[in-house]
């Protein structure tokens, strides 16, 4: 007659013995079922598998493709604009003030404007920018160069045609002031953009004076999140008008939002269609398995 | 004797044949719903993007520089050419004009406002909602169908009518409200409605053309026209110069609806103008056309590929059931060959059967997102049946096929006895 090494417990042996060998014929049972079964349980693991990984790349894509498709209606440009009210000028800090109170989720462009006069006596509206920045901003602008030095100037395709149809030098004059510019790239988007002559901002401030008057700002998130920083940017600009682009902010709303129900009812019905999958395998292994259960 | 089994078969079994059936046809409603959705995505985007407003731009071409800081226009008001409005019926004239969702004209003019005697404003002469009249078509165009994000609170003006709205800067700065009058070049008009659009005419007066037109003193006169259509994203083929391509290529250009063809056929019909796209709605629209689509066939795999599993993981569990009948079937002389072709001629009738019934389901199913989402029809292809069908009967053969085999293979004795 053997002895235990070690003294147990009458209560520890009456534990031992009535859960050990009840958890370990259910582990068999359950072990046996899937080695002797192999092809029936990898199956069913597989069929499960795949259902679960298709419903939670569906429930991932629905969540992510918002945040991706914001991204892409950025490509729309400023969804605010930021301009003086009448009679007054933005504060000189007003980018600084404008990036510190949104961050990074925002890019802010400053554009300062000015009618001058060209040598024949015609008018034409010059625009002072950070083509860095705009050309971040505005994706859209067709450019056949941009300028990089002070005196270039980046034109309008309309402006081209009456300042310098042969791409030469020419000379603009503000207020008495004239300042010498060389065309370097054309610009063409369609709009009021065609018609005007685009400088350096700080060029375009020594020769003028004028500093920016609209900053054209692209806040990327939801209708939320732009609402707040609209609401920002009232109280750290109290001396601007903060106003949205409603062009850009509704119909990227509008098809962000179809895009989000189609997405959403897609998702739902692949998820359905993953469930039925796993229900019908899990039919199929219980009634397989009908007689181990005596029934 | 075959087609006897196979009858005897469906009506002792009923209860297993419609579990089968069930999952045949939500698989075959699911697949047929999410392909006709992803064809049609293209299209219900593409109207979508409309909101963003006009993608092409119609000037004179002989016009000077727009001379405008924040909306305000420094250039004198008769300055520079003008399109002529009876020719802008001739848009729906061009071969794309099914594309052409609506355009509005627009004549920016000075007026000084009768008592106040302050600065003078913008009135900008536009379209509303005008029926418009062209061979056999009558149309609706307008800013309310171009410009989607203007909001009025009042009312629209009738565009035959001499009522204005007052951009919503311009009525708190004079204290207008919907109903008050105002006086423009000495002739007195009612302000109808508050107009909020987020830009420069928030500072001015849109009136019906015809007021603009008066105020300018030229009649027909219009500066530019803003046309909103449905453009195809633009290839490398769509920049091409219409001018430098050999006759097919030319032909094929000018009857793809790239947003530079339609323009080419807007010059065409409107003598003296040019046409431009507008570059900020009308390039982005292709990414996110193209984006959006290759997300939904991205999903539309998944579902396939959800209810392919579903359907083959249904069919292998109703033939798996029935190891018992394959093996009084051997042991009374039954080839493989005949086992095999009795299951195949199950899966293909229920394949068909739910092929069908699915199909319908799935064109419900497409027309309710369709309804539910865009507001108009999902149309879905009639060719789509028999691919449709085409599909779910390969899919139901390929989740047979596993189980029929190990059903075919079972040695009867075993499977008799239930010990397979």
């Amino acid at each position: 007659m053997s002895t235990s090494p070690v003294m147990q417990t009458p209560q520890q042996v009456a534990d031992r013995r009535s859960g050990g060998p009840h958890t370990s014929m259910f582990l068999r049972m359950l072990v046996r079922a899937a080695v002797l079964r192999r092809g029936r349980a990898a199956a069913a693991l597989f069929a499960m598998v795949v259902a679960a990984a298709v419903a939670t790349a569906m429930m991932n894509l629905y969540v992510d493709v918002q945040a991706k498709l914001r991204t892409e209606f950025r490509n729309y440009g400023a969804n605010v604009v930021v301009v003086a009210k009448d009679g007054q000028n933005l504060p000189a800090d007003a980018l600084t003030r404008i990036e510190s109170a949104l961050g990074p989720k925002a890019l802010a462009v400053p554009f300062s404007y000015a009618v001058a006069r060209t040598q024949d006596g015609k008018s034409v509206v010059v625009a002072g920018t950070d083509f860095a920045r705009a050309r971040q901003l505005n994706h859209w602008w067709n450019v056949s160069h941009w300028p990089n030095a002070p005196e270039d100037a980046l034109i309008g395709m309309r402006a081209a045609a009456v300042v310098s149809p042969n791409r030469q030098p020419f000379d603009l004059t503000f207020q008495e002031h004239t300042i010498h510019l060389t065309p370097v790239g054309l610009l063409q988007t369609g709009a009021g953009e065609d018609s005007r002559i685009y400088l350096d901002q700080s060029a375009f401030q020594n020769w003028t004076g004028l500093t920016p008057s609209t900053i054209e700002i692209a806040v990327t998130g939801s209708t939320l999140e732009i609402e707040q920083g609209i609401e920002q940017l009232t109280q750290v600009l109290p001396t601007a008008d903060v106003r949205p682009v409603r062009q850009i902010l509704e119909g990227e709303a509008n098809v962000l939002n179809k895009t989000r129900a189609t997405l959403y009812a897609a998702a739902a019905l692949i998820v359905l269609t993953a469930a039925l999958c796993v229900l019908a395998t899990l039919i199929g292994w219980v009634f397989d398995r009908r007689r181990d259960f005596a029934s | 004797m075959f087609p006897r089994l196979v009858y005897e078969s469906f009506r002792r079994q009923t209860r297993r044949k419609l579990l089968a059936g069930v999952a045949i046809t939500l698989g075959v409603a699911v697949a047929t719903a999410m392909i006709a959705v992803a064809t049609d995505i293209g299209d219900k985007i593409n109207h979508e993007l409309r909101t963003y407003g006009a993608n092409l731009v119609v000037t004179p071409q002989e016009d000077t520089l727009d001379v405008e800081i924040g909306g305000v226009n420094l250039k004198p008001p008769s300055d520079g050419a003008f399109l002529n409005e009876q020719d802008l019926p001739k848009i729906r004239g061009t071969f794309w004009h099914h594309n052409i969702v609506g355009y509005s004209p627009m004549l920016p003019v000075t007026a000084n406002l009768g008592d106040h005697a302050a600065d003078p404003v913008t009135v900008l002469g536009t379209y509303f909602s005008k029926p418009v009249h062209f061979g056999k078509d009558d149309v609706v165009t307008g800013v309310r169908i171009t410009h989607p994000w203007w909001k009025v609170r009042g009312t629209w003006p009738d565009d035959d009518s001499p009522d204005v709205l007052a951009g919503e800067h311009f009525a708190a700065k004079l204290g207008l409200k919907p109903g008050s009058q105002i006086r423009l070049h000495g002739k007195p008009h009612r302000v109808v409605g508050i107009l909020s659009t987020g830009s420069a005419e928030d500072d001015q007066i849109v009136a019906p053309l015809a007021v603009a037109q008066e105020v300018l003193g030229k009649p027909g006169a219009v500066r530019r026209v803003y046309v909103s259509a449905l453009t195809k994203p633009q290839d490398a083929f769509a920049v091409r110069d219409p001018n430098t391509m050999n006759p097919q290529d030319r032909d094929r250009w000018y009857c793809s609806p790239y947003v530079q063809s339609i323009a080419f056929q807007i010059e065409e019909v409107i003598p003296h103008s040019h046409a431009e796209q507008i570059r900020q709605v009308a390039q982005n629209e292709g990414t996110v056309l193209s984006r959006i689509q290759g997300l939904m066939l991205l999903v539309t795999l998944a579902a396939l590929f959800a209810s392919a599993l579903a359907v083959s993981a249904a069919m292998a569990t109703a033939i798996f059931e029935r190891r018992a009948e394959v093996g009084l079937m051997r042991a009374l002389g039954a080839g493989s060959l005949s086992v095999a072709a009795l299951f195949f001629a199950e899966a293909l009738l229920l394949a068909l059967l739910g092929g069908v019934v699915g199909f319908a389901g799935g064109s419900l199913l497409a027309h309710q997102i369709g309804r539910s989402i865009f507001n108009s029809q999902i149309s879905i292809e009639p060719v789509l049946f028999p691919i449709i069908l085409a599909i779910a009967v390969c899919v139901t053969f390929a989740g047979s096929a596993a189980a029929i085999r190990r059903a075919v293979r079972l040695d009867p004795v075993f499977a008799l006895r239930g010990e397979a």
